[in-house]
Order: C-alpha cells, then structure tokens, then sequence
C-alpha cells in the first residue's frame, strides 16, 4: 500500500527521519475535516473517503531495510563531525546511548574520557586504523599457537590474538548467539567493544552481512518512534510518533508495505477502539477466566460469607465453607442455625439473611454473566474473522470460475476480493468494540457507541450472508454486494472516528482503572 | 572438534597435571578428551569436608569459543547446583556472555572450590536453598552434612 501518499500530508524526508521527530507527527492534525464527519456521505464513493485521514488514523511511515541503513549512517555521519570521533566509533557511542544523540553529546562535551572508557573504547579511537600483523615469539593464548608466521589481531586494549581465534570467537558470537553492538574483546575481563572496523577487516562477506542485519536490528529497537512489523519475515520498519503516554488518548494502527495491520504500541493485530492498556487486561482476563467462567456460572455458588467459589458435589445441604467455615443452606442460601429442625427440607425462603445472600449471589453471577455475555460476541466475531480467511481463499476460487462460467473478466470479479476483506476488517474492530464495551462505563456517549455497533454488526451480517449464495447467484447480486460493502466501510469509519474522538477528548469513563 | 580445540584440551590437561588444585584428582580418557571426570574433597573450611565429589567437565564442540559445561555427578545441597539429575551450574565463567576464549578450565575448577567455601546465593539456581543459606545458615549446614552423609562418603 501506498501508506506515504495515503497518509502523510507532507511526505517525511530522511533528514526529518534522522532528526528526533518529536511530537510533530500530527495527531492534532485535523484541518483537513469538518467536523460533521460523522455525516459523511452515504453517498461517496470510496476513493472520496480513503485518501482523507480519518480522525482514528495515525501518521506513520514505512521504511525498507536500506532506509533504515542509511538513516543510521547519516545519523552516525552527523554524529560523527561533531564529536571529532571516527564513524567506527561514533557507531558504538551512539548504541550505547540508545540512538539518544542529545544526551551524547551533552555528556561527551562534560566528561569524555569517562564515556568513551564506559562504551569501550578507551583512550583515543582517533588514531591508528586496525590491522593484521605478524609479531616475533607470538604465542596465542586462545589456540596456543604460535610461530613467526601466524596472523594476529588486537584491539587498541591490546588483547592478541591468533587471526583465526579471533575470527572463530566473532563468528560463535554472531552467528551461534545473535549479537552486534555489544561484542567484547575476547580478552579475559576486557570490555572493550568490538567496533565495525575491525569486524569488517576480520570476518567474511556472509557474516559482515549478517552483523549489519543484527545491527540494524538494535537501531530500530532502540529508537522509540520506530518499530518491526511483527508478522513473520517482513524486514520493513514503522516510524510513527505516538508515544507510550499517549496510549490512553489514542490507538495508533499502522498498516505496513506487507499489508500487515497491527498497532505502534504494543505490536499486537489491529485492536481499534480498545486502547492498549484495556486490550491487554481484557486479554489476560480470557486466558484466566473464558474457559472456566462458563463452568462456574452452571455449576457452582459462592460462599455467602467469604464468596469462596463452591462446588456441590453430593450430601445434603448443610454446608460448610472449607475456607471460612461459614455454615449455610445449599438451597436458600441463609444462615443454617436460623433453619430450626428442617433438616433436609428448606422452607425458608423468606428469611432475610438468606435473602440478603442470594442478593449477593445473584449481583455475583451478574458480574460474570456480564462479562460472559462481551466475552461470547468477542469471541464469536474472532472465530467468524477465522471463517473470513477461509471464505477469502473460497472467494479466490469463486473469482476464478466466475470468470470461468460468465465470462467476467478479472477486474470485474474484484468486487469479491474487496467484500471479503471489508468484512475482515469490520469484524477485527467488532471484536474489540466488545472488549472496550466490558470495560466502558455508562454515560450518554454509550448508547451512541452501541448504535454504531450494533449498525456496523448488521452491515457485516448481511454481507457475510451474501458469500453463502451459490456461484451462479453471485454474479446478478454484484451490485448489491457492492454497495453492501461500501456501506459496511462506512459504518466502521463512522464507528471509529466517534471512539477515537471520544478517547482523544478523554469523554470515555471506565470501570477499572488503568495504569 | 577441530585440531586447535584438541590441542588447547591437551594442553590445559597438561597444565592442570602440574598444577592441580588441591582435593582434586582429574580423570582424563584420550579417546575421549571432550569429557573429564573430576573427583574433588570437600574443602577443608567449608561445611562440605569430608565428602568426595564427583564432576564431569564437558567440552562443547565450539570450545574455547563456548564454556565447558559443568555438572556434579554426585548430589549437593548447594545453592549454585541443580538439584536435580543434572546437577548443573551456570554462572560467572560458566555462563556464555561470561566466558572469554582465553579462560581456563582450571579456573573453572578454582570457581568450583570457592563456590564450595562461598556459595553465591545473589546468582542462585535453586533459590529456596539460597534464602536458608542467607536466613537460616546453621539449618542449611546441618543439610549439608546431611546431604554429604547420605550422598558423598
């Protein structure tokens, strides 16, 4: 996807990638809309609506391996000039602040010496280019070679060694455990860091390559406004500019080259509306309680006194708490020593400690059929999601004979394409407005919230209804379908913008609270 | 193995011959160099005197690039041993961003014997062990001896 174009009024040059793009990556950046969005028109088209940004949509950008490279060379480059040092070194004082030039250079200017000993560098890194050389009565202390022709390499610490030890050692750190910016002199109790320069000279082609893979990698992961896309064996990175105090105001999905929807965040799948902080309790509420909940609710009561949970699994109904020894009735749930001689037969319904017990159980089960109830839709649109991937590879072979028996062409069976991942998005953010439901508190913002969703919920129904009919129907429901989906788009649009605004302004009110 | 890693075995079997550490036997196999045996007193000063322990030092086949490994044959209650069939031990030397090619299996065994005389409970690997030796020294001592009758007379 052409994200630069889509998103970026003002596509992002390298010298501002290289620069701390602090807070200058708009989320403020309304101009271009009215603020009667929400009335958007059900009657534009599709390619009026997506070149605009919506009100959930963040600004990112997408950047391929050798972008990445070369914004940290420029960075190191800059760098460089200023503190006098060579590239090599620069490198390595910029990773050991983390890519933070300010603070580097702030802290390089005050005390030198100190910083360049604590990234490992040691005296000057000025002078001197490494080299291979051959010293007189060298014996190496790794192979316990020696001889007058053997090669041998040292850092300025002066730790030699034999070329071959000291290649070995480099590959095993890089190959058998991954690491770059951090590999030390192989000499005993030296911190002194490995620099490019010298690895270059040392290794060969294959693993130079690999150690600018691995350095790469900790550029982006030190960065703060950049991030790996997570799906599998995509190379591309996200800048964006969201930060993680802003979480609670906004979700910021990017969408990267691989198509790969997730969030800036906390590099999960796309969780529009729910904000990070509630996607992640909500979740760790499901692996603890989803399985298990719907159990307890058929086949359980709680203590009236300690609201242990408890199993009845046979006896009569004199019970005992286990924990806090609370004797009560099984059936009515009051206090046993009020029940008098009626052992075995509750008849007293209308006591008020047994009301008053049931009261709190019914409030009890209310919470977890509360949450069972957001829990079952959640999960029901997430399976459905599931179904949609298998529908969308159905949808290939649908394509394809329809070509095949009409005598469409390719471009005009795309309508089916386009049906089938509308209603994967739309059902990615239906989930989620279940889990944000959970946790939202009533107020008069609410009920607008569960019309869009229940409007968005019907539009995707119906459409999903439409992917059942058989091959020969599809062709004359293709306007239909159409505008099916075009509408579904819309009323997720709708939906998210009214819960981006909302969680913008802070109008949202939760029932937990959040960190 | 490569001949440089057989050689650096053969040498530093060599130097430890000469140079063995007190309450140490080494037992060495030539045909099969990448696995020593190790018999070793317990230190004199430490609660573990008078047992004898065996260990088996295995060389990985990327030594000295990687630390040989070490593990207690015969079974001790010490906060920086496995207590399980393993017995292994994984810190200082020992662990792969700790260990330098250059380093010595005879200072892995030197590290052995202090650990003997000091455990290092702030890098244990079994940490109910190392909260007794820090709260309740005299209770883990009497395990000690317990273990070392039971398991390494």
């Amino acid at each position: 996807m052409d994200s630069d174009d889509d998103f970026n009024s003002s596509p992002v040059s390298d010298e501002d990638f290289m620069g701390d793009q602090d807070s200058d990556v708009g989320l403020e950046d309304d101009s271009d809309f009215d603020m009667d969005q929400d009335d958007v028109g059900f009657e534009t088209h599709d390619k009026d609506i997506f070149p605009t940004k919506q009100h959930y949509e963040v600004d990112f950008k997408v950047y391929d391996p050798r972008q990445i490279q070369a914004s940290q060379d420029n960075q190191i480059a800059e760098v460089s000039q200023i503190l006098g040092q060579p590239p090599e070194a620069t490198a390595i004082l910029l990773r050991h602040y983390r890519w933070n030039k300010e603070r580097l250079i702030d802290q390089y200017m005050d005390k030198r010496e100190e910083i360049l000993e604590s990234a490992g560098l040691g005296e000057t890194a000025a002078s001197n280019p490494p080299k291979v050389v051959k010293v007189k009565g060298f014996v190496c202390d790794i192979c316990c070679e020696d001889g007058p022709n053997l090669d041998t390499f040292a850092m300025k610490c002066g730790h030699r060694f034999c070329v071959d030890c000291y290649r070995q050692y480099l590959y095993t750190k890089i190959k058998d455990e991954g690491e770059a910016a951090q590999i030390r002199c192989p000499g005993d109790g030296c911190n002194r860091i490995v620099d490019s320069k010298s690895l270059d000279l040392l290794v060969a082609d294959d693993l130079r390559e690999r150690y600018h893979v691995l350095l790469t990698r900790t550029y982006v992961d030190d960065k703060e406004n950049l991030r790996w896309c997570p799906a599998p064996n995509c190379v591309y990175a996200v800048e964006c500019g969201v930060k993680d105090k802003e979480l609670m105001r906004v979700v910021p999905t990017v969408h990267c080259e691989c198509s790969h929807f997730f969030c800036f965040g906390c590099s999960l799948n796309d969780h529009q509306p729910a904000p990070c902080a509630l996607v992640k309790k909500w979740l760790k509420k499901c692996a603890d309680d989803s399985e298990t909940a719907n159990w307890i609710s058929a086949n359980t009561k709680e203590c009236p006194k300690c609201y242990s949970t408890i199993e009845k699994n046979g006896g009569c109904n004199h019970m005992t708490c286990r924990k806090c020894r609370h004797e009560f009735c099984w059936m009515c749930m009051g206090v046993w020593s009020e029940h008098g001689t009626s052992w075995y037969n509750c008849n007293r319904f209308e006591e008020k400690s047994g009301y008053d017990a049931r009261d709190a159980q019914a409030k009890s089960r209310q919470s977890l059929e509360r949450y069972l109830h957001y829990y079952n839709r959640y999960a029901n649109h997430e399976q459905s999601a599931k179904l949609d991937k298998d529908i969308y590879l159905k949808t290939e072979k649908k394509m394809q004979q329809l070509q095949n028996t009409t005598g469409m062409s390719w471009i005009e069976v795309q309508y089916l394409d386009t049906a089938s991942q509308a209603l994967q998005h739309c059902r990615q953010t239906l989930k989620w407005t279940y889990a944000f439901a959970y946790y939202l508190a009533r107020n008069n913002l609410t009920e607008i919230f569960e019309d869009n969703q229940k409007d968005l919920e019907m539009a995707v129904e119906n459409l999903s209804e439409m992917f059942e009919k058989p091959i020969d129907q599809l062709q004359g429901l293709k306007v239909d379908m159409m505008d099916k989906t075009a509408y579904c788009n819309k009323r997720r649009i709708i939906l998210l913008n009214d819960t981006a605004d909302n969680l913008k302004q802070g109008n949202w009110e939760f029932n937990v609270s959040f960190p | 193995m490569s001949a440089g890693a057989k050689k650096r075995i053969m040498r530093e079997y060599g130097e430890c011959m000469a140079d063995t550490p007190p309450g140490m036997k080494i037992n060495f196999d030539e045909r099969n160099m990448t696995k020593w045996e190790v018999l070793l007193d317990g230190p004199d000063q430490s609660p573990y005197a008078g047992g004898h322990f065996k260990l088996e030092i295995n060389f990985p086949n990327e030594y000295p690039f990687k630390p040989p490994v070490v593990s207690f044959k015969t079974k001790i209650y010490h906060p920086n041993v496995s207590n399980d069939d393993k017995g292994s031990m994984c810190l200082g030397l020992l662990r792969a961003d700790e260990w330098k090619p250059p380093n010595k299996v005879v200072a892995v065994l030197r590290l052995i014997q202090t650990l003997m005389i000091e455990p290092n409970p702030d890098d244990a690997i079994e940490p109910s062990i190392a909260n007794e030796y820090k709260e309740n020294r005299k209770e883990f001592e009497k395990n000690v001896k317990d273990w070392v009758k039971r398991y390494a007379k």
